[in-house]
């Protein structure tokens, strides 16, 4: 299909991911009534254009009087065409928008003017994501400061990145390649320089090319160390003298809060309570803790939210 | 003497007198999504928090806040009673009347204007000193920027409403306004009437809600 | 009752002053309160911020010739691309139609003397001309470079542009525009003349009627928004800060609350134009009447209730989503509607092609393009691709350009005779409109092409690979940019040395026809009584078409 498609419209662009085949079927699908409605409607007015032009002997007799049948006729039509494309574009919408369990989480961090990637297992890339081929891959992604939009055409998927807010997108490589991150939504002077690649590399390439990255700890290992060294196990950790809640097990807990509300401790409660401790304070606890913010980057509180998570995950409940 | 004869576009006076107020009152729509606007974002923000909400709102100054409501409330009865006399042809009672509405509306600034002072000594100006305690901060300012960005919009509709009540006084002091012509006078009715409205509206947004609560 | 036609196009130019003629003091013009003369001051206003856009538009069309985009930095290049958003939105488009054609013709089209506040009129274009001094002070002092959208955090928090002068230039912008759309609903309601029922107005007015309705209601909105965002700015308080529990997400909500009934406002009244022009020169009543009047007010309606599809891949939830998508796509049918009418309108006409009908029929054509990829980007799954491209700027330009402006130089061309007493040479005007055609599509319709490419808005620079069709899309402007200036030349030769008009040069039906061209200043010298509907377009056994005038 793709082929045939590049056959006939040379400068289609690269589909390389489920998500990017599914899209390509909706717009053709949209192209297709689009032309047609252009071609019928651009074609009426040309025939009539000439047919009743000045000077023309065509018949004008029996000019229609009564319009409604001809209206609601064409209004029914319209609008069942309409909501045909709805309901396909809607249903893939939430296909898109809704990722499956999926274990191969990446971490990514946008900021005036860079794609910061993180995988769980430690590597760093700047600007560009290496995966493989035929895996799915969940992102997991937030700003530093502006909203920004990460956004991957060959892909065709697109998600705006909000600061203090964790945004996700998900999809499988189909094709192996190089493909183009772009910025989508308006950041500041260099916007248009915010680009970067997606490297989607067979199993084998994948595997040479995790190896030859510098050694690293992963991800979770890091926030241990972050753990340390920013004094979080002073209050948190066991022989702690401060009343602080235990961190082993919380993520994926219901907690209740001081204010009667009970949360889910997700990415971003344990986010917000990092950065924006005093916004949710645990029942029966005191508002002491410290806001880190402007200490540490989003990059780090990833490397921290790994760390709370391998010390004990409660299983969601099944939807 | 003040014109008999309606404006060139229009066939009567009573045209012209009627078409004044669908003027005034396709205004009034406007200002009911322009505060409604607000409003709105205010309850966004307010489900979203409402202990913060509930706790920012108990610091409100509700004894001024309902004095000022009272005072709104009373010079809408005169604002009318003024339109009245006028309509009936009793000019000296309406000036009267008029003053009355100015004075209650120049209260409700003075009274406004000192609840401001103690909403900055109780250390609620955002920016300026603010504290709360037992809530997150955050949200707690958002009300109190809420809070004063709503009023003071109010505030500078109620300055103009007084400035145009002065231009009225001004009139019906020197009787232009006749019983069966007062134009101005009905449409800058509606209006301060509107602007009471809004007031009561905030008036329930910002004092009581918080206290019933805590 | 006997109907006899009367054939208005022979009568002599009247005697005795006009509305032009009347006084010709600077005192007289600055301090008028006559419609038809403060159309002109519009006319004069948001002619010269055309330019304005217009170069932005040329610089930027410059710099994407090359991908390198060496032609101006990049903080130069943020600050055009926004500039021409918010010069061509507030200060050309969104008054265009409605504060010159509209203010001419409304109280003709109704019979009436003027408009309801002829003071208030006047008012609304010292309020527009304060915020054009704003906004310029705002383009000298530098430049805002957030794009004409505002988003928070960054136009409140981290850009170093004049985003506070540029947000208050705009709010006071505001206020003409609610001004105006004041009058015209009051107006229509109040000062129809007798026999001018509802169902027999003009759709002009229908339209002028509906984006009042728009007006009046949506702008209140964007006044608070962009003072939120102010305050956020000057007094660093964070409503939409996350920092303290706000949202910027609520900015967007708010912000296209207003916006996306916006656009409505700018197309209502190009929409009532085109449905002027088509029925005179056709020679054919417009098909489906009725349907045409539910049609606008379906749209200004149903309008309010869309404006999240311009957040599909914000962070909105996908519930939303799904709502705000399914009224997208309500919204298009009554404009469907409106094509079929018109094309309809059409079928047995006897059609003639002068410039107005060539500006309305590239209209139809433009506007089905624009409102078919209005279908893509309302489909949620295509939008998460296609939002933030080159798709969606080529989509709105093809409704707002394609669309508005055509319309606009369509009614311009056509009122000419009334506003001015003057005919243009014809074949200018047609070369002008097939250039405009041709043209705009060179320009605009590579576009659709990048977007789906990939290219996305608001890049000073872009990879080689998409220069090609920014090259065609360069040669297109240039052409749309010469098709544009045309008018200039041959509409002012004929201020100066073109034929005089008479009441009806078109032999059509409005009342507007019934008086002289230029109309004298209080437009009638009596009300007229209205007897008939508008479109009153027939042709008689021998095949001669003639026109019953409404009054």
């Amino acid at each position: 299909m793709d082929q045939a498609l590049h056959q006939w419209v040379p400068f289609w662009p690269d589909t390389a991911s489920n998500t990017g085949d599914v899209v390509n079927a909706i717009f053709i699908g949209l192209a297709a009534v689009a032309a047609f409605i252009c071609l019928f409607n651009y074609g009426l007015v040309a025939l009539f254009a000439v047919r009743y032009r000045q000077g023309s002997t065509a018949d004008r007799s029996h000019r229609v009087q009564e319009t409604w049948h001809w209206e609601i006729g064409w209004t029914a039509a319209t609008l069942f065409a309409f909501l045909l494309l709805f309901v396909w574009g809607a249903g893939a919408y939430v296909w898109l928008y809704q990722p499956p369990p999926i274990a191969n989480e990446i971490f990514v961090v946008g900021k005036q003017w860079m794609w910061k990637i993180q995988h769980p297992d430690g590597v760093r890339e700047i600007n560009e994501l290496h995966v493989p081929l035929g895996e799915l891959v969940r992102l997991v992604m937030t700003s530093q400061d502006v909203i920004h939009s990460f956004f991957i055409p060959a892909f065709r998927i697109k998600h705006d990145v909000l600061p203090d807010v964790y945004e996700t997108l998900w999809f499988k490589p189909t094709k192996v390649g190089e493909y183009r991150i772009f910025c989508a939504e308006f950041c500041g002077t260099e916007h248009a320089l915010m680009r970067g690649k997606v490297v989607v590399m067979d199993t084998k390439a994948y595997q040479q090319w995790l190896t030859a990255q510098p050694p690293t700890t992963s991800l979770a290992q890091q926030g241990e160390a972050l753990f340390r060294q920013l004094g979080c196990s002073g209050c948190h950790g066991a022989n702690s003298a401060v009343h602080a809640p235990p961190l082993e097990g919380v993520y994926g807990r219901l907690v209740h809060l001081s204010d009667g509300s009970t949360v889910r401790a997700d990415d971003r409660y344990i986010h917000d309570s990092i950065l924006l401790p005093e916004s949710q304070v645990v029942a029966g606890y005191q508002p002491i803790m410290p806001s880190f913010a402007g200490q540490i980057g989003e990059d780090d509180v990833f490397k921290l939210i790994a760390y709370i998570k391998s010390l004990g995950e409660s299983p969601r409940p099944v939807r | 003497m003040p014109a008999l004869r309606p404006e060139i576009q229009y066939a009567t006076l009573a045209q012209q007198s009627e078409t004044a107020q669908l003027g005034m009152w396709v205004f009034l729509a406007t200002e009911v999504l322009f505060f409604g606007g607000i409003m709105l974002a205010y309850e966004v923000y307010r489900t979203s928090y409402p202990a913060a909400f509930a706790a920012a709102m108990a610091e409100s100054v509700i004894v001024i806040g309902a004095i000022n409501t009272a005072l709104l409330l009373t010079s809408s009865f005169t604002m009318a009673l003024a339109v009245h006399w006028t309509a009936i042809g009793q000019p000296r009672r309406a000036t009267g009347s008029l003053i009355l509405t100015a004075g209650l509306g120049v209260a409700f600034l003075a009274l406004k204007a000192l609840e401001y002072y103690i909403d900055y000594q109780d250390h609620v100006v955002p920016r300026l000193g603010f504290e709360i305690h037992g809530v997150p901060r955050g949200p707690a300012e958002l009300f109190w920027l809420f809070y004063f960005y709503a009023t003071g919009l109010h505030a500078i509709h109620l300055t103009i409403g007084i400035v145009v009540l002065s231009v009225m006084i001004v009139h019906s002091w020197r009787q232009r306004f006749l019983p069966q012509s007062h134009n101005l006078l009905e449409v800058a009715g509606l209006y301060w009437s509107f602007i009471d409205i809004v007031w009561v509206f905030l008036f329930a947004l910002i004092y009581p809600i918080g206290r019933v609560v805590s | 009752m006997t109907d006899v036609p009367v054939d208005f196009t022979t009568l002599p130019p009247e005697r005795g002053t006009n509305y032009l003629t009347d006084e010709f003091t600077i005192r007289s013009w600055l301090f008028t309160t006559d419609h038809k003369r403060i159309a002109l001051l519009f006319f004069a206003s948001i002619t010269v911020f055309f330019f304005v856009g217009g170069i932005a538009a040329t610089l930027i069309r410059l710099q994407l010739l090359t991908p390198g985009g060496t032609l101006v930095g990049p903080d130069v290049y943020n600050r055009l691309f926004t500039m021409h958003g918010v010069v061509m939105v507030w200060f050309f488009l969104i008054p265009s139609i409605p504060a010159t054609l509209g203010n001419f013709l409304v109280p003709l089209m109704i019979g009436a003397h003027d408009l309801a506040f002829p003071r208030l009129n006047l008012l609304s274009w010292y309020i527009f001309s304060l915020s054009g001094l704003i906004v310029i002070y705002a383009i000298v002092a530098g430049g805002v470079d957030t794009g004409w959208t505002f988003y928070t955090p960054y136009s409140s928090m981290f850009s170093n542009g004049h985003v506070i002068a540029a947000a208050m230039a705009v709010f006071v912008n505001g206020f003409s525009s609610i001004l105006t759309g004041l009058n015209f609903i009051v107006t229509t309601h109040k000062l129809r003349a007798p026999g001018m029922t509802w169902y027999r107005l003009p759709l002009f007015v229908w339209g002028i009627y509906t984006t009042s309705l728009v007006m009046v209601l949506a702008t209140p909105v964007l006044a608070i928004t962009l003072g939120l965002m102010s305050a956020e700015r000057w007094l660093h308080v964070g409503f939409f800060d996350p920092a303290l529990g706000g949202d910027p997400i609520l900015f967007q909500h708010l912000f296209w609350f207003y916006s996306h009934p916006a656009v409505y406002i700018m197309i209502l009244p190009a929409m009532g134009v085109v449905s002027e022009l088509i029925p005179t020169f056709a020679r054919k009543p417009v098909f489906g009447y009725r349907g045409m009047t539910y049609a606008l007010l379906a749209i200004a309606v149903v309008g309010f209730f869309v404006w999240g599809h311009h957040m599909f891949v914000a962070g909105i939830s996908i519930y939303s989503g799904i709502v705000f998508s399914f009224m997208s796509f309500i919204v298009a049918v009554p404009s469907a509607i409106k094509v079929f009418n018109w094309t309809a309108t059409l079928h047995k006409g006897v059609i003639s092609f002068d410039a107005p009908m060539l500006y309305a029929l590239g209209f139809v054509g433009l506007f089905t393009t624009g409102g078919v990829t209005g279908l893509m980007v309302a489909t949620l799954a295509a939008d998460v691709h296609l939002t933030d491209t080159y798709f969606v700027v080529a989509h709105f330009h093809f409704i707002m350009v394609g669309g508005t402006v055509s319309a606009y130089f369509g009614g311009l061309h056509y009122w000419w005779p009334k506003i001015t007493g003057r005919l243009y040479n014809r074949s200018a005007a047609i070369i002008a409109a097939l250039l405009t055609f041709f043209g705009f599509n060179l320009t605009f319709f590579p576009q659709f092409i990048l977007g789906y490419l990939g290219m996305p808005r608001r890049y000073f620079a872009y990879p080689p690979v998409f220069q090609v069709w920014h090259v065609l899309s360069s040669a297109g402007a240039s052409i749309l940019a010469v098709a544009y200036a045309l008018p200039m030349f041959y509409l002012g030769w004929s201020l100066l040395y073109g034929k005089r008009a008479s009441a009806n040069p078109w032999d059509a039906t409005g009342l507007e026809w019934l008086t002289a061209s230029p109309p004298p200043k209080h437009n009638f010298e009596v009300t007229p009584t209205v007897v008939r509907g508008p479109y009153d377009y027939e042709i008689s056994e021998d095949g001669r078409s003639y026109a019953r005038p409404q009054a």
